[in-house]
């Protein structure tokens, strides 16, 4: 899941914000007793941008919403394991075809039962093109999915999905694929109530949903906040411990920040750069830095000429020995960043920071240069050419580190290497989308869900959905599908772990560091804990 | 007559301005579609059905000449989020419409009350107080001023919430409108100012005196009445300005009007929004001049409309 795009553009003032924001914060812990079970906890969001269907929000305003009023076969915990929510089991024996078997006397709100059937029609609604969902790509690995997502196709029902009975159903794939229980936590996998499909669109603005909380009746106010009550037809491992959440909508977290200081709202989820350098001060003991699901990279597209064979692979190795990632986190995002070791994140269960080959990215000046000129003596790099980095310097940060990057570079590698700063996100998209990038270019990816391939699949399999930099290599697909094909979730991770051997020596992207999720709360709530994937556990949070 | 030929004037300017407005977000580079699936891939079908839907697959006057049609029959187009875009510009304009008057009025009153004192004590230690202070307030941007603000009293002294809530009745939008005002306010000041001092040695101002008139009545009538022309052009536009919603200052304190919207707006390429708020603005500065022009008449009896 992305980060929406207003959540990103919030740099107007921060630098300057930056010193004023030092006086502020006040705090005493004390008083963590019990906890009030009744009061509203109110959080910080931005607008969704799409109507509430499962498989049509795909980014963070929607998705904090859309987790807490649906729920799915299984849920996350805090460590990003499956546990069963309307699942009573999923089995396979092939990791191809899964049979299903649903709890009985679960309900959505609105008392109508939950039945296999609900699921299927869900799935369905939301693979066929011409529902025009934009997750409806996440439906491909079932068997059926091409036909239904043709264009103009008028087809709705996928093969692979078939209703055994009320509480079973069983999903035939196109393919093996070993980590597919792990996605059905992900929103897409929702099952929807049959009242969905009269109007999805009416629908999407007033959802019944089957979650710990359900909308509260004209709870979505557009562009000011989405009002939650807790559903007490829900029964799963993720029961409300407040009285409701109030999601307030903010177009900038710096806004939020003090709102937060002053005990005006509960929890924020991600402090504003302009508060990075001073959130623990602030804060004292109501904040979290940890690590989640989302790394940064940065592409270097395989249909660059210089970039390409062995001199090319030569340059991209030079080039991630030639960035001191420990400099630009400690000097630009005040250390609250780890730096890679891998492609993936330390959050997945089957990370391993000791890859062989994953010396390639620590800093080494001296053998970077070494490389480049190895590099040069099979084909020479062009005269005067200067090596770019695009990025959109509408979110904030990018600028200041991705400068720092290409200052780097051109030190330690003795070329002439610069930002390409483009105004906007949506003109970066335009160029990666239709490969008009003549230099590297700012990526990154954020979890959708707990696994090791959704970070190596969707962008490195040859002509995957998110493969920006159009890498292939027949090496490196074959692992992936073997990985896949295994029996278990662990062993499929051993074999994507070697899989990323492959990748450390081809670099498609380099990879830069991990993401970590830096919250904090009001001194109106007992400690607020953050999931795998930086999202606070709302359910959890309990008020003084 | 000259109101009616300036209500018909408003039809072209509105839709010059509309024809423009959508021109512009049409040529912004940058594909609103890839924005929306935010870099994770998106099935083919799926993303030619939605360019069809909000007409992107078509070329520049096709595009305009759906969007002028669904206009006439007040149509305004939805957005990407497949609201109405009526009824969000209908929830972000009373905000911003209350966040404007309050700040005009702040300017309007303390603007020319200030002036005047210090039009009237030219070269004293209030004026020169007055000019200093306004000069500092010009200088230093609204951002700069926004966040003191709301750190000092909304944070440190806990006098206000920092942030304005969802329905941003008028007692929370005091602390935004000051500091949406304060800038304006310093030209009033200096405007008032200039146009006092220059006035209090014209003739008309002499022959009152003369003519035994109270001091009192001398200033308010005689004095400020014809000084406040250029005040009166200023708040004018002003009013248009404001009404434009205040990016910055709506931004600080999170206030859900126009100026959030229109941010939003353009950075997904979301033309109907930009448009429909723009030809609002047009309407809103057209007839704020024509406010301005009929109030000279009353303040300047020489000025004649026919």
């Amino acid at each position: 899941m992305r980060f929406s795009r207003t959540s990103k553009a919030l740099g107007v003032a921060a630098v300057l914000a930056m010193a004023l924001t030092a006086c502020g914060g006040s705090g005493d812990g004390g008083g963590n007793a019990g906890g009030d079970t009744s009061k509203v906890i109110s959080a910080n969001s931005t607008e969704p941008q799409n109507g509430l269907l499962p498989a049509n929000t795909n980014e963070v305003g929607g998705g904090r919403v859309m987790d807490l009023i649906f729920t799915g076969l299984v849920s996350y915990d805090v460590k990003g394991a499956i546990q069963n929510e309307l699942a009573e089991s999923i089995k396979t024996e092939d990791s191809q075809n899964y049979t299903i078997k649903l709890k009985s006397g679960e309900t959505f709100s609105d008392g109508s039962p939950i039945t296999a059937q609900n699921f299927v029609d869900a799935w369905n609604f939301g693979a066929a093109a011409k529902n025009t969902q934009l997750n409806s790509y996440f439906f491909e690995s079932i068997k059926g999915y091409d036909k239904v997502s043709a264009a103009d196709s008028t087809l709705d029902k996928m093969e692979g999905l078939k209703v055994v009975d009320d509480q079973t159903f069983t999903v035939e794939l196109a393919a093996p694929e070993s980590d597919f229980p792990l996605r059905l936590g992900y929103t897409a996998f929702y099952p929807l109530p049959e009242s969905a499909y009269k109007d999805p669109a009416a629908f999407g603005q007033d959802p019944i949903g089957n979650g710990p909380y359900k909308l509260d009746t004209g709870g979505w106010q557009h562009n000011v906040a989405v009002k939650l009550v807790v559903n007490d037809k829900y029964n799963g491992p993720r029961k409300a411990k407040n009285g409701g959440v109030t999601f307030k909508l903010y177009n900038s977290t710096d806004a939020a920040y003090t709102d937060v200081q002053s005990d005006n709202l509960d929890v924020l989820d991600q402090v504003p750069p302009s508060g990075l350098q001073n959130f623990k001060t602030d804060f004292k003991d109501r904040f979290v830095n940890q690590p989640y699901a989302g790394n940064a990279t940065m592409t270097i597209p395989s249909y660059l000429p210089e970039f390409k064979g062995e001199a090319g692979q030569m340059r991209r190795q030079a080039i991630s020995m030639a960035i001191d990632r420990q400099q630009i986190i400690d000097k630009i995002f005040y250390g609250n960043k780890k730096v890679a070791a891998e492609f993936t994140s330390p959050v997945l269960d089957g990370y391993d920071a000791n890859l062989p080959g994953s010396d390639v990215l620590k800093f080494d000046a001296a053998k970077a240069k070494a490389m480049w000129e190895k590099a040069d003596a099979i084909s020479p790099w062009p005269a005067g050419k200067v090596f770019t980095i695009t990025s959109n310097i509408d979110g904030a940060g990018n600028k200041e580190y991705i400068t720092a990057m290409a200052n780097q570079i051109a030190t330690n590698l003795g070329i002439k290497a610069e930002l390409n700063p483009i105004a906007t996100f949506k003109e970066m998209r335009d160029l990666v989308n239709k490969k008009k990038l003549t230099g590297a270019s700012r990526a990154g990816w954020q979890a959708d869900y707990p696994s090791l391939y959704n970070f190596l699949g969707p962008l490195y399999g040859t002509g995957a959905g998110s493969n920006d930099g159009d890498y292939s290599n027949p090496a490196f697909d074959a692992k992936l599908k073997e990985g896949l094909s295994a029996k278990t979730v662990e062993a499929g991770n051993k074999i994507f772990n070697d899989s990323q051997e492959i990748l450390l020596k081809d670099l498609p992207v380099v990879p830069l560091w991990y993401q970590a999720v830096q919250g904090v709360w009001s001194n109106n709530v007992n400690t607020v804990q953050f999931g795998w994937n930086g999202v606070p556990l709302y359910y959890d949070i309990t008020a003084k | 007559m000259f109101t009616l030929r300036r209500f018909l004037q408003l039809i072209p300017v509105f839709f010059g301005a509309t024809l423009l407005v959508y021109f512009l977000v049409f040529a912004t580079p940058g594909d609103p579609i890839a924005a929306l699936s935010g870099g994770k891939p998106m099935a083919p079908a799926v993303e030619a059905a939605l360019r069809a839907q909000y007409n992107l697959d078509q070329p520049f006057w096709i595009q305009y000449g759906l969007y002028l049609k669904n206009l006439v029959t007040l149509n305004l187009g939805q957005t990407f989020s497949g609201q109405e875009v009526a009824a969000v510009i209908g929830r972000a304009y009373p905000v911003t419409a209350r966040l404007a008057i309050m700040a005009l009025a702040f300017e309007a009153i303390f603007g020319v009350f200030f002036g005047v004192i210090a039009g009237l004590r030219k070269g004293k230690l209030f004026d020169s107080t007055v000019l200093v202070a306004s000069l500092i307030v010009i200088a230093v941007p609204t951002f700069v001023l926004g966040f003191v603000l709301q750190l000092v009293v909304g944070v440190q002294l806990g006098w206000a919430k920092p942030t304005v809530s969802g329905a941003a009745p008028w007692n929370e939008l005091i602390l935004p409108a000051l500091v949406l005002g304060l800038v304006s306010l310093a030209y009033v000041i200096r405007l008032t100012r200039a146009s006092i001092s220059e006035n209090m040695n014209a003739d008309y101002v002499r022959t009152a005196t003369a003519k035994g008139l109270s001091r009192r009545r001398v200033v308010v009538v005689h004095i400020l009445r014809n000084s406040l022309i250029p005040v009166v052009t200023f708040l004018g536009a002003d009013l248009g300005a404001l009404m434009g919603g205040a990016i910055v200052t709506e931004g600080i304190f999170n206030v859900p009007g126009v100026g959030n919207l229109l941010y939003k707006a353009i950075l997904n390429g979301e033309t109907p929004t930009v448009v429909a708020v723009v030809g609002i603005l047009v309407i809103v500065f057209v007839i704020a001049n024509l406010v301005v022009d009929l109030l000279y008449a009353w303040l300047d009896p020489r000025i004649r409309y026919v």
